[in-house]
């Protein structure tokens, strides 16, 4: 019964795509039985809405008059310092930066009320934004100082481009010390005081194609509340994780890196976000859609949130001490149910992810598709699996004197007389 | 005419072994809705409750509490959500000592239940969109 892209296309176009969200297609395609589901059903939307630290926006501002290059210069958009580092007029907004007279944590917890992923939800909310900047002025670029507002509206391109986001799985956050910690985890309690969990569960796009079967580069995406593409895997991508007989990993594994114009997004899918005590961030909302080709990507649609599990991990310790320790694995089911046990003891579960919003997401790219304004790609290329042996490696730290020394060796080798 | 007021009540520690709420419900008769109670006897005690009844009993009552040593403070703040930046995370849920947010299982939308808020402002910093606000 294998479908094509092509097919589904086509009937996207003439409007008689069938298509569910990953919540919807679970008790139907129950209720229907795989073979007759995998048949039916087109397409099934996914989404997320979390916090995504990956994110940034590419921005060209155009030339002014004199021309200055802000490349090697240092440039501030509402006071937050973006990357000069590459073409005269081109700057990098990441999503993390603050300003530099951010107190930061030295008065602990930080605030971290204002920083980049503020920037871009005020950018995309069309509001003008305060750009200064310093330059050492050349013969072609002469300007040393600019000063001036700029609008989504008036500059020459806007690119959101987030090199780490929607993980496939992720940390449930506790703290086993004896007092509170800060974390990008939010606010965890002392003593196993509350776990906090950061996926969308059966609705997240990797959960639902676990060995991207269907989702590579080149995939076309809701993105920010507009059209987005993958463009790669994302970093740390880790296909080689530990996983279930499902196929589902239970550690975090895949990530996607992810690019679109962000002249056509809406600031409720961007959203500025601040951890007390950690930084700022932005929150993406994501949904990616998963072409129904075989009743075996039908059935990888169908997963549920009992059968997908997560890591328990101390953060006060095992975490930023970078030790394997979990404290044990719990679904998203027993997440969701407002309270898991661990080591005994009752504790609270909170997200950082927005399952309404990502149903939302869901449920709009399944309209857009319906209605056939928006058509599926092909992927151009496939994103790493399991079979390429690609592992999250952590930093092999070396000393700079061995760097020294090999210099050293070099230099007296090709000085030496034949 | 009948009031209703949020206060707190400071309690030097000389009296946290007196029932001082009771006298407010026997003698002056009042009800009472206990939010917020940290009273050990022998230490500072605090307490944030509604307290309603008619005009005239309400003061006497208060009068009372003046005089028997408790300092009244108006719960004059209030913290509320901005339904435009919620996004229905939850993280708030773990945080709040009072149980004010919680999760309507159909949905998975958080609610806040505006009686349960003691106003002790944990929620506002935590909240990674800001959308929790404190008012003066």
């Amino acid at each position: 019964m294998a479908k094509t892209i092509a097919e589904i296309n086509e009937k996207i176009r003439k409007g008689k795509a069938v298509v569910l969200t990953a919540e919807e297609v679970i008790n139907i395609a129950k209720g229907k039985g795989v073979s007759r589901a995998a048949e039916e059903v087109d397409v099934v939307t996914t989404g997320t809405f979390s916090p995504m630290c990956g994110s940034g926006v590419f921005l060209n501002i155009g030339h002014s008059r004199p021309r200055i290059k802000l490349g090697g210069g240092k440039v501030c958009l509402n006071d937050v310092p973006v990357y000069t580092g590459i073409a005269a007029v081109d700057i990098f907004l990441g999503a993390t930066a603050i300003p530099d007279d951010d107190p930061r944590n030295k008065f602990y917890p930080g605030e971290f009320n204002y920083g980049g992923g503020h920037v871009i939800e005020e950018l995309v909310a069309g509001k003008d934004i305060r750009l200064t900047a310093t330059a050492y002025g050349t013969d072609c670029y002469p300007r040393k100082k600019l000063e001036t507002l700029i609008n989504i509206k008036d500059i020459n391109e806007a690119t959101l481009f987030n090199i780490r986001n929607a993980y496939q799985n992720y940390n449930v956050g506790v703290n086993l010390s004896d007092k509170v910690i800060y974390t990008y985890m939010g606010v965890l309690k002392p003593n196993l005081g509350n776990a906090h969990y950061a996926t969308a569960g059966q609705l997240s796009p990797l959960f639902n194609d676990p060995y991207y079967k269907t989702i590579g580069v080149g995939t076309k995406i809701f993105l920010g509340g507009g059209v987005g593409y993958v463009a790669w895997h994302g970093t740390q991508h880790n296909p080689t994780a530990l996983r279930g007989d499902n196929g589902v990993p239970r550690r975090g594994a895949g990530t996607l890196a992810v690019i679109g114009d962000l002249k056509q997004m809406k600031p409720q899918w961007l959203i500025g976000t601040s951890m007390l005590g950690y930084g700022c961030t932005l929150t993406v909302g994501i949904g990616v859609p998963i072409p129904i080709l075989s009743e075996e990507i039908l059935r990888y649609t169908m997963v549920t949130d009992a059968d997908i599990l997560a890591p328990i991990v101390d953060y006060s310790e095992a975490y930023s001490q970078m030790k394997p320790d979990i404290l044990g694995e719990v679904s998203y089911a027993e997440l969701k149910s407002g309270h898991i046990k661990i080591q005994g003891k009752d504790v609270l579960t909170g997200s950082l992810s927005s399952y309404p919003k990502a149903k939302e997401i869901a449920g709009i790219l399944k309209k857009w598709i319906e209605k056939g304004e928006f058509l599926l790609t092909e992927p151009v290329a496939s994103l790493p699996g399991a079979e390429s042996g690609i592992t999250f490696k952590p930093l092999k730290e070396r000393p700079i004197v061995e760097w020294e020394q090999n210099a050293r060796l070099q230099k007296n080798s090709t000085s030496l007389p034949a | 005419m009948h009031v209703s007021r949020r206060i707190v009540l400071h309690f030097p520690p000389n009296i946290t072994g007196q029932p001082v709420v009771y006298r407010l419900v026997k003698d002056f008769g009042l009800t009472f809705n206990i939010l917020k109670a940290s009273v050990s006897p022998g230490e500072e005690g605090l307490l944030v409750m509604d307290l309603s009844g008619e005009q005239n009993s309400y003061d006497k009552g208060i009068k009372y509490l003046t005089e028997v040593g408790v300092e009244i403070q108006s719960l004059s703040k209030d913290v509320v959500r901005d339904e435009s930046r919620c996004t229905h995370c939850g993280v708030c849920i773990t945080i709040c000592p009072t149980e004010a947010f919680s999760l309507e299982s159909e949905t998975r939308q958080v609610l806040f239940d505006h009686n349960k808020c003691v106003v002790c402002g944990l929620c506002v910093k935590a909240c990674p969109p800001r959308a929790m606000i404190l008012h003066f």
